[in-house]
């Protein structure tokens, strides 16, 4: 689709489409400044404190908190923010300017919340846990997208693989045990993935079609069987939840323990199957035989490498991994299912994958960011601010487009993505 | 892989009787232009949905599922019973009575506007899935001129209609525009301005311009008489003026696509947008006039949710998922608006049908959508139905309607 320009053409015109993003974000960092001065630190009363709980109640260390003065805490990121902008404008970040422009907006947040909990007190520690959780499923829907999409095969299927295995989840959850629903939950997950794979893959569908196909099957026959099935037999729909396993030792530091140390299964695994996909994509035979079947079909298929049952293998793995995330969603989280309970999860992880730029350590991070942000909505609500709930409610969606629309920083997926393979 | 060159090749080319049908479409489904092939896939794959979608039902009983432990004769014809009735009630409730044929052009009138939406962005190679959000914005700007303006009906439904494709028409170009502007791939932005629309409507309808005086919920003040679609055969039947909308727009879909100039550059961007470029077309506003017109349209569709059935009030997601239909209806309708036309009728018979059947048998409505989903798969994959009916000819394999994120 790519292939009638000019290289020297596109060079140039990516040069200065890189320069012209590197002004804006200058721009940006000043207007972001201005913004904090004006509303966040002039807007509150000076003698106002916010106080940031950093431990909860049955804690090792309760009663950590931190004190702060909301409007000293706006000057001092104003200061930051203005000296960013700064240095962006004049001589840039070079590579680390997404971690700069992460930091920056850490720090945005940061004085929004001192401004929202002046003269209240904000329990930190409680969004951060919550970012976790909320993070995931949005980084389990990321790394199917990234095992798919490493071979070529577009997923836009994950959030009807999420949801069908959500409900497979609690149903046989509920009929025999939690550990049978997981598995359930991963079986759906792969049937899935197969039926994405024999479509895209054999029958050479359009892989966003097939995607659709997937997500509309799902919502209409889980809603089908939720009302159904579910609904005259609650039972059916109470499978409950995996008990959180405390690491001994690890939970007690302030914090990070109830960050990371107070989860269940899924969550441990969760961040275990990141770390061991980085590993596996970039470091062994398996992960560069999937990558060269991503990046060039063709040569892959010349040196000996089964581009086929590759795609098939990855489609399906990616395709339980999305089962585990469905099964998080129901057994792991809410201990129940709902009609259409992803609401988007599913696209928010694809936009997780293309933030991360197709790396699982990267999904990661950018499924913590769509966390964070979810996360906020929901505390902020308690918190009680001016904003109405349906505007921060859009926020995840927002931060996706922007995500998409490749506002921080262009992402090139694998080059055969998309399309199918036709050997010759 | 296995494209068998088929007898086709032999015979000489009968191109000039094609309809200017042929389009994405056929090159999605890879069927020839006569018309009994051009409907053999369709109708299979219709065919073949109601018979899974039957097999749903029959094992969704759970106590039905119980007696086949107990009495496996019993069960049987217990299911056979089952089935039929509920074939019936879907029957009956779409074309059965007069009242039925209307409850299916009444049903009809949304989906094949909104189908319109998903078929004018298909021709051009855009996959618009955010019908849903722009109905709600288009018909949230029809409901404010309905509630706001005092003035005869003859000029107040236009206006609110105009209101309606504005709105809609501005939602569906932040896609097109994001499209050209930074390559962010149509099918993720225009479901998340989905989800931003939601929200975006239950605060407006629970802010004082909207929300009907004395309210906590998300509901809206009422229309007034002037902008409320008239009923065209009687009171009695629930079929509006909003239908003959939709067939005017199918007609002027058709004229826009393959009588107008800039209906040529649609589809040349559609078929190769590197070759249109290059032609001198502009890519970029050509995109977002794609999304524009399918935003408008889809808009009216928003539109007619409010002003075409009573309580004629806005609440929260008002489109009822009718974007996500139209996409199945877009693709059974081959793109073409005289196809979207009847795939129209047809799915407002199955909703129509499902409403019977969901009060008559029980059976949850979402059964419609597992059997639309169902057509979908195999309308795109017209090798798969060849395989289970044994069909031979066609080319085997689905061309590629839409890109990957890189372009």
């Amino acid at each position: 689709m790519t292939a009638a320009t000019v290289p020297g053409e596109a060079l140039k015109v990516r040069l200065t489409a890189e320069e012209k993003r590197a002004r804006i974000l200058g721009v940006v960092y000043f207007a972001l400044a201005v913004f904090v001065l004006w509303v966040f630190t002039l807007g509150v009363d000076p003698d106002l404190d916010a106080t940031f709980k950093l431990s909860l109640p049955r804690d090792r260390f309760a009663d950590l908190e931190w004190v702060v003065n909301a409007r000293l805490v706006g000057y001092v990121v104003t200061a930051i923010l203005a000296g960013l902008g700064a240095l962006q404008l004049t001589r840039g970040f070079g590579t680390r300017g997404n971690l700069v422009l992460g930091i920056g907006l850490l720090l945005f947040v940061l004085s929004f919340l001192s401004w929202a909990a002046a003269g209240k007190s904000f329990s930190l520690v409680g969004m951060l846990t919550s970012t976790v959780l909320l993070s995931v499923p949005v980084t389990l829907g990321g790394l199917t997208g990234v095992m798919c999409e490493r071979v070529a095969v577009i997923n836009i299927g994950i959030e009807g693989q999420l949801l069908s295995s959500a409900f497979a989840g609690t149903l046989v959850g509920s009929l025999f045990g939690q550990w049978t629903g997981l598995i359930a939950g991963l079986v759906t997950g792969a049937i899935l993935g197969a039926v994405l794979a024999v479509l895209s893959i054999k029958y050479q569908v359009d892989q966003i079609i097939a995607g659709v196909f997937i997500n509309i099957f799902a919502l209409g026959l889980t809603s089908f069987l939720a009302t159904r099935v579910l609904g005259p037999n609650p039972d059916l729909n109470a499978p409950g939840r995996f008990t959180v396993i405390e690491i001994p030792l690890l939970k007690d530091i302030p914090v990070f323990g109830n960050m990371f140390f107070k989860h269940n299964i899924i969550v441990y695994a969760t961040l275990v199957l990141v770390a061991a996909l980085q590993v596996g994509l970039f470091y062994t035979r398996w992960g560069l035989r999937s990558r060269s079947v991503g990046e060039h079909p063709k040569a892959a298929d010349t040196v000996g490498i089964n581009v086929f049952r590759t795609r098939y293998t990855n489609v399906i793995l990616g395709g339980m991994i999305a089962g585990f995330g469905g099964a998080f969603l129901t057994l792991g989280s809410t201990g129940r299912f709902e009609e259409n309970m992803t609401a988007g999860v599913g696209f928010i992880g694809l936009a997780a994958m293309i933030f991360g730029r197709w790396n699982p350590t990267g999904v990661l991070g950018a499924a913590l960011v769509f966390g964070f942000a979810r996360s906020l909505q929901q505390k902020l609500g308690i918190l009680g601010t001016p904003i109405p709930s349906e505007f921060l409610a859009m926020a995840p969606y927002i931060v996706t487009i922007i995500v998409v629309a490749g506002l921080v920083g262009r992402a090139r997926p694998p080059a055969a993505d998309g399309q199918p393979y036709i050997k010759q | 892989m296995n494209a068998p060159m088929t007898e086709d090749v032999n015979k000489p080319p009968d191109d000039d009787r094609d309809p200017p049908v042929k389009g994405v479409m056929d090159r999605i489904t890879g069927i020839g232009s006569r018309a009994w092939e051009a409907l053999l896939v369709p109708a299979l794959a219709l065919l073949t949905a109601l018979i899974i979608g039957g097999i749903i039902i029959a094992i969704s009983d759970v106590d039905l599922l119980k007696l086949w432990r107990e009495d496996p004769g019993e069960a049987f014809s217990e299911t056979i019973a089952l089935v039929g009735r509920s074939y019936q009630a879907l029957f009956e409730g779409s074309v059965g009575s007069t009242n039925a044929i209307s409850e299916t052009l009444f049903a009809a009138t949304p989906l094949i506007l909104a189908g319109l939406a998903v078929a004018v962005g298909f021709q051009a190679g855009l996959f618009n899935i955010g019908g849903e959000g722009q109905m709600l914005i288009g018909g949230m700007v029809g409901l404010y001129i309905g509630f706001t303006l005092d003035v005869p009906s003859i000029v107040h439904i236009p206006l609110a209609l105009i209101g309606a494709v504005i709105g809609g028409g501005f939602w569906g170009g932040i896609a097109g525009l994001l499209k050209a502007r930074t390559g962010a791939h149509e099918v993720i932005t225009t479901i998340m301005l989905n989800f931003i629309a939601l929200f975006l409507v239950d605060y407006l309808l629970k802010s004082s311009v909207f929300q009907q005086p004395g309210r906590r919920d998300p509901i809206s003040k009422s229309l007034n008489a002037t902008a409320q679609l008239p009923r065209i055969f009687g009171s009695s039947y629930r079929v509006s003026l909003g239908f003959l909308v939709a067939l005017g727009a199918a007609a002027f879909v058709y004229w826009l696509l393959f009588k107008s100039s800039i209906g040529f550059e649609f589809r040349a961007v559609g078929y190769n947008p590197d070759a249109a470029k290059y032609a001198g077309m502009n890519v970029v506003w050509l995109y977002v006039a794609v999304m524009g017109v399918a935003g408008a349209l889809a808009g009216i569709a928003g539109a007619n949710q409010i002003m075409g059935l009573p309580p004629y009030q806005g609440s929260s997601g008002f489109s009822g998922q009718i974007g996500f239909d139209a996409i199945a209806l877009a693709l059974l309708g081959r793109s073409h608006p005289i196809g979207v036309v009847w795939a129209g009728l047809l799915f407002g018979a199955l909703t129509a049908g499902g409403r019977q059947l969901q009060g008559a048998e029980r059976i949850p409505i979402d059964l419609v959508v597992v059997i639309q989903a169902l057509i979908i798969v195999f309308i795109a994959a017209p090798a798969l139905v060849r395989s289970i009916y044994r069909i031979k000819g066609g080319d085997e394999t689905g061309e590629q309607l839409t890109r990957g994120w890189a372009s």
